[in-house]
Formats: C-alpha cells, structure tokens, sequence
C-alpha cells in the first residue's frame, strides 16, 4: 500500500485551466393547465462558478436531487443555459450553436450512469463504439475498426467480442465499453456521471482503476459526479460539494475531508458508514432532519438553513455569498472561516 | 446497543435452505443450502453482492417466489418452532405480515400507489390484529409517530408520492412493524436513499431495536453500514454462506479471501489514501449448477488445487466465527503454493 507522496500537478495554483464555469444557472420552467402557461421554475443549477484544471478530476457531490447531474450535463452544452458562461479552453460555448457546437463535441464527452440504458442494445458493440467516429467522419472502413479494437483493448476487454451485443455483458463490462465509445473521439474532458453507482462493489474497484490509467496515459480531465464520498476522495483531485442547486464549499480533497468547513459537507461526511465497527460505535454522527426543500421554492437566505444544525438568524435572511478563505478554497457560508 | 445474550430464544432457524430457479435456458441455483439462527433481539447482517443468493434466500424462506420458476429444493424453516415451509398457503399469510415483517429495498414500488398510507397501514391491523377501524387508525398514528413522521395523524389520507423516498421508506417500516413481528427483515433497506437519509433510518433502526426487541435480518452490499448496526454477518456468495462471524471478528480478523477482498477494495473516508484501487478480478460465477469446488475459486487469489475439486464446508474456526474455505490466513494449506 503506497500512500499519496506529493501533491498533483493539477492542484498548483497556476494550473492551467480546461474548463470554466461562471455563474451558470440552469432554470426548467414548470408548465401547468390546459394552456401549459408557465407557473414557476425550477432552479436546477442556480449560480456556480468553478474551474476545472487540465489534468484533474474535480469530484462532484451532493444528494439526489442537488443538481450535480444537471450540473454535469449543462456544461456539456446538452442543454441551453439560463444565464451565466461555460469557457472551454478559453472559448465561449454558452451560445454556441449547430455546426459550431458540433465541432467542440469530440473534446467532450460523458460516462453514464447505468450501464444497462445507455447502450442500444440493437447495436453490436463495434457500432457503439464507432457510433461516434461516424458521427464526426473520424475514421472509415479498416481504420475504423482497428480503431474499434484500440479502444476495446484500451478499456481491457478482448477485441474479439466486437461483434456481439450489450447483453451478453455484464454491467462492469458494459460500462467499459461506454468508456471506450466515450474515448473514441480522443477527448480532452469527460464527464463521469455516476459511473459506478450500479455496479457491485467488486466490480467498482475495477472501472477506478481504469478511470485513472485512462487519465494517467491519455491525460484526461474529470468532471467525477457521484454521491460516493469514499469514492470521490480516492479519485478526485478537487471536490466540489452542491447542495440545492448551489456549490456549497469546494475546497482540495485532503482539505476537504480533514476539514470540512460547510455545515452540511460536516453531515455529509459523519452519515457516511464506516466500514469498522470499532469506529462506527464510538462515532457521533450529524443526523439532518427533514428533506432536501423543494427546488422549485427554496428557502430564503442561505438554502441550507432549513436543515442546518448551526443555522443563525442571519442564515433565514440573507444568501451566503461565494467567499474565498486561506489556500485557495471556498466555502457558502456565513460561519465559516 | 442491548447485548443478546445467548440464553436469548432462537426465533427463526433456517438450515439447508436450497432454491432453484427453472428457467428456459436451464436451472439456476440460486441458493445452494444456507442455514441462518437468529435470537430475539439480535440483529443479524447478510452481505453480498447481487446474485450472490441473500434475497432469494429471504423471499423463499417466506416463500414469497413464485412457484414455478422457484422450487425449494430442500432445507427447513422454523418460526418459533413453525414449520413455514410445510405450512399451508391460509396458515402462511398469517405469519406474514404479522410474525414476519418486510422492508424492501424500493419504497416507491413497494406502497401502492392508489391507496392512501392510513389504509395500507391499518390493513394488516385490521387482517392480523382483528382491530375495528377506530383502534386501528389509532395504533397507525402511533406507528407513524414511532417512525418519526411529524403530525402523523394529519398524514394518514396522504397517498405515497406525497412523501419524500426517505418518509416513505419510514412509513414501510410502520407497515412491517405493525403487528409486532417477532422476525423483521429488511432488504437493502437504505440503499435507494442518499446518505443523509440513511443515517436517518439506521439510527431509527438502532432506537427501535431497543425498544421492541425482534430478531432483524439486515440485507445489505454495503460492509459500512452492516458495521455501525450488526452483532453478527454473514457473508454470502454464489448462493452460499463464506463467513459467518460476529460484527467484530469479521471486520477485525476477516478470514475467508472474499470477505478480506471486499474489506480492501472499499476506499476509506480517513486514513492513508491508496494510490490504487485493489480490485477483485473477473466476474461473479453463474450458478447454472449446483457447486461441487469452491464458487469463488476463480476469482480468489490463495487459490489451490483443492478449490477446484472440492467445496469447502462451513467450518468453524474459533467461536462464533465459521469460514468456508480450505486456505487459512495463519498457514499454508499443505499441498499448495505459497
């Protein structure tokens, strides 16, 4: 067992930034009655701003419901932004449009959460994964399919299998290959949408191991979504915590989980299980009460406020503004320092 | 955390529990002769990856599986020394439900939907308990309450996509607690819900533990949340029991090659940081036979030719503490490789 000898490139100071996020707001109306007239909106992704250096993985989490998918997903261009900007390697993409939004595409990709939905299982495998050279007139005929062989062996699986279909796979397997279709276009930056969250916990091992040679020999950037804490620290270089729509503290890994400074990171990290029952039973745990509030009518002030155990009145009132505090990290909150 | 003693009385005692599943592609042997004692008041963990048998196990013990394509192929289960397999089908339902309670693991498809949450608690009230409508809406408030729903008697009419997924995961335990069940097994109970909630339900679990004091059966993938709230695990795979042991043995001195492959793989929230991953290689076995070498052979790695010939039997170490394996941490097995 080696432990983590010095810090990583990706977290000095003047790394050099891929992607950039600043004030992105993701909004979806809500439509009711028989004239779909809009009757509110709900604030998915309201006002983020982070970077994501070359070469890391930013980890990416919160609960179900937060925004960290919508989050992922908006960056991606996927969707067309409410407000704010997205600079790709320096350019605008936040209104970019057809053909242009086309071009940028090769150069960012997704990893989806479920193995089992995200791969037509009409296509063989070959077709998956050459969906995307088609798409974008990478490659043709042989260079295609030994293309199509590369990146099977590249994700660890035999290039004999090209012919068959997703099912006669398992959901690890699966998921390889959604990471081979995701690297057929040599892209700089992937978003890992809950990759394994529906896997087995041997298996999950397994696709972060091959997540990190991937990055290590292509020199891939991470956004990592997941609600796995344990996870994240194992892989992310960075972590950003969202909670209702808003990052809430992103601070680097190591700070982050010795010192959480956000009220909720703190509850998010004690009502993690620990797997040692020496420790679970002298642990004293945060147990929030309540729910995540609904997004469509949050809470005024800080969004927190309503489940958090050191709330002020203050918190009731007035929105915590986006501070930065000693080392680079930042926190939303009015008691933190 | 109360201490079962062993003087505390064995509620449910299954052995040899064997199931299969005809299917057109051939048989599948899901469970292949598991035996489970549990003691009221204690709270008994099974772990295991999907496949690996410990649902199946649970549904045929109740013989909630349908049958065909399920067939019990043979084993016993006692209640309180009530045979549940020999049981006819009217004498059956009412053990479950009022002897037996359920948690499922998707509180969204376990409620129905077109009945309001009241009815679907005083349901088994009314069945089991023969309680008039008045006494039964009474006891759901007071379930409601136990569960910690607030203003519970206003949320009786309420119907279950009013309620967040971990509220209603609370209002299925008030289902399965109702009747006081001896035996309450929960089936990856936390493990549609996010982490926040889960501390929720586990301490609810913890506090009702104490006060109630039925035998639970805990379901569960995850060896964390198995450590903050079991007096003993089992570890399940390919439709067997690999290690038995009490909560602190097996996190301390994990003896069988998969249980200790598990506790490593799983990266840690403090602690030095691995720079790598270890990982089980290869793919859970798929059981269209019934085991005669050890299921986790292929993927194990103290692996010797004895693995491939023989299924070890559940044997027990020190007390308390059974593996079925044929290789031991503390030596080498004569006969095989270092």
């Amino acid at each position: 067992m080696t432990t983590e000898a010095a810090a990583l490139d990706p977290l000095a100071e003047d790394a050099e930034v891929l992607v950039s996020v600043e004030n992105l707001c993701m909004h979806f109306p809500i439509f009711k009655g028989v004239i779909r007239r809009q009757i509110g909106v709900i604030k998915a992704v309201d006002d983020i701003s982070f970077d994501i250096r070359r070469g890391e993985t930013l980890g990416l989490v919160g609960e179900s419901g937060c925004g960290k998918t919508t989050a992922g997903r908006s960056i991606l261009r996927l969707y067309d932004v409410t407000g704010g900007r997205i600079l790709f390697d320096g350019r605008d993409i936040t209104a970019l449009s057809g053909e242009q939004l086309r071009r940028i595409r090769p150069r960012m990709q997704m990893i989806f959460q479920d193995p089992q939905a995200s791969l037509n299982p009409r296509m063989t495998v070959s077709s998956i994964i050459a969906e995307p050279l088609d798409e974008h007139h990478a490659a043709t005929g042989e260079a295609k399919q030994q293309r199509v062989r590369e990146l099977l062996d590249a994700v660890g699986m035999n290039p004999r299998f090209a012919n068959r279909y997703p099912h006669e796979f398992s959901g690890g397997q699966r998921q390889r290959i959604g990471i081979a279709r995701a690297l057929a276009l040599n892209p700089d930056f992937i978003v890992c949408d809950e990759p394994i969250a529906a896997l087995d916990v041997s298996i999950q091992a397994q696709v972060v191991n091959l997540l990190e040679d991937l990055q290590d020999k292509l020199g891939l950037t991470y956004l990592f979504i997941s609600h796995d804490l344990s996870m994240v620290r194992h892989i992310a270089d960075r972590v950003a915590v969202m909670y209702l729509g808003k990052v809430v503290e992103l601070a680097s890994r190591d700070e982050l989980y010795s010192d959480p400074k956000h009220p909720y990171t703190k509850a998010l990290l004690s009502a993690v299980p620990i797997p040692n029952p020496k420790i679970e039973a002298a642990r004293s745990r945060i147990i929030l009460t309540g729910d995540v509030p609904n997004p469509a009518n949050p809470p005024s002030g800080c969004r927190f406020c309503t489940r958090c155990p050191v709330a002020e009145e203050k918190c009731h009132l007035v929105e915590p503004e986006w501070k930065e505090l000693a080392g680079g990290r930042r926190v939303a909150c009015h008691l933190a320092s | 955390m109360p201490t079962v003693s062993e003087k505390s009385p064995l509620v449910l005692e299954v052995d040899g529990l064997k199931t299969i599943f005809h299917t057109r592609d051939g048989t599948i042997h899901a469970v292949n002769g598991v035996s489970l004692h549990l003691r009221a008041g204690e709270l008994v963990g099974i772990v295991g990856e999907s496949g690996s048998g410990k649902s199946v196990t649970m549904m045929s013990l109740m013989k909630l599986l349908p049958e065909p394509p399920a067939e019990i192929i043979s084993g016993t289960v006692f209640l309180e020394g009530l045979d549940l397999l020999r049981l006819d089908p009217a004498k059956l339902r009412k053990v479950r439900g009022a002897e037996i309670g359920f948690i499922f693991q998707d509180p969204m498809t376990s409620l129905n939907p077109v009945f309001n949450i009241g009815f679907q608690i005083m349901e088994p009230l009314r069945e089991h308990l023969g309680l008039n409508k008045a006494a039964a809406q009474a006891r759901a408030i007071e379930l409601l309450e136990l569960v910690g729903i607030p203003s519970p008697a206003d949320r009786l009419g309420d119907y279950p996509h009013q309620f967040s997924g971990g509220m209603r995961q609370r209002v299925m335990i008030a289902i399965a607690l109702a009747c006081d069940p001896k035996v309450l097994i929960a089936d990856e109970p936390t493990t549609a819900l996010d982490v926040t909630i889960q501390a929720q339900i586990i301490e609810l679990v913890k506090n009702l533990r104490q006060e109630l004091g039925m035998g639970i059966i805990w379901i569960t993938h995850d060896l964390g949340v198995i450590a903050g709230i079991a007096d003993r695990v089992m570890v399940m795979y390919g439709g067997l029991v690999v290690e038995h042991a009490s909560v602190a043995d097996l996190y301390a001195q994990p003896r069988h090659p998969y249980t200790r492959a598990l506790l490593e793989t799983l990266p840690s929230l403090d602690g030095t940081r691995t720079r790598r991953l270890l990982s089980i290689s290869g793919q859970p076995p798929h059981m269209t036979e019934a085991p005669t070498s050890c299921p986790f052979a292929a993927r194990c790695a103290h692996v010797h030719d004895r693995c491939r010939a023989e299924n070890p039997p559940l044997a027990t170490v020190s007390t308390g503490h059974e593996v079925a394996c044929w290789w031991s941490p503390d030596q080498v097995p004569p006969g095989s490789p270092s």
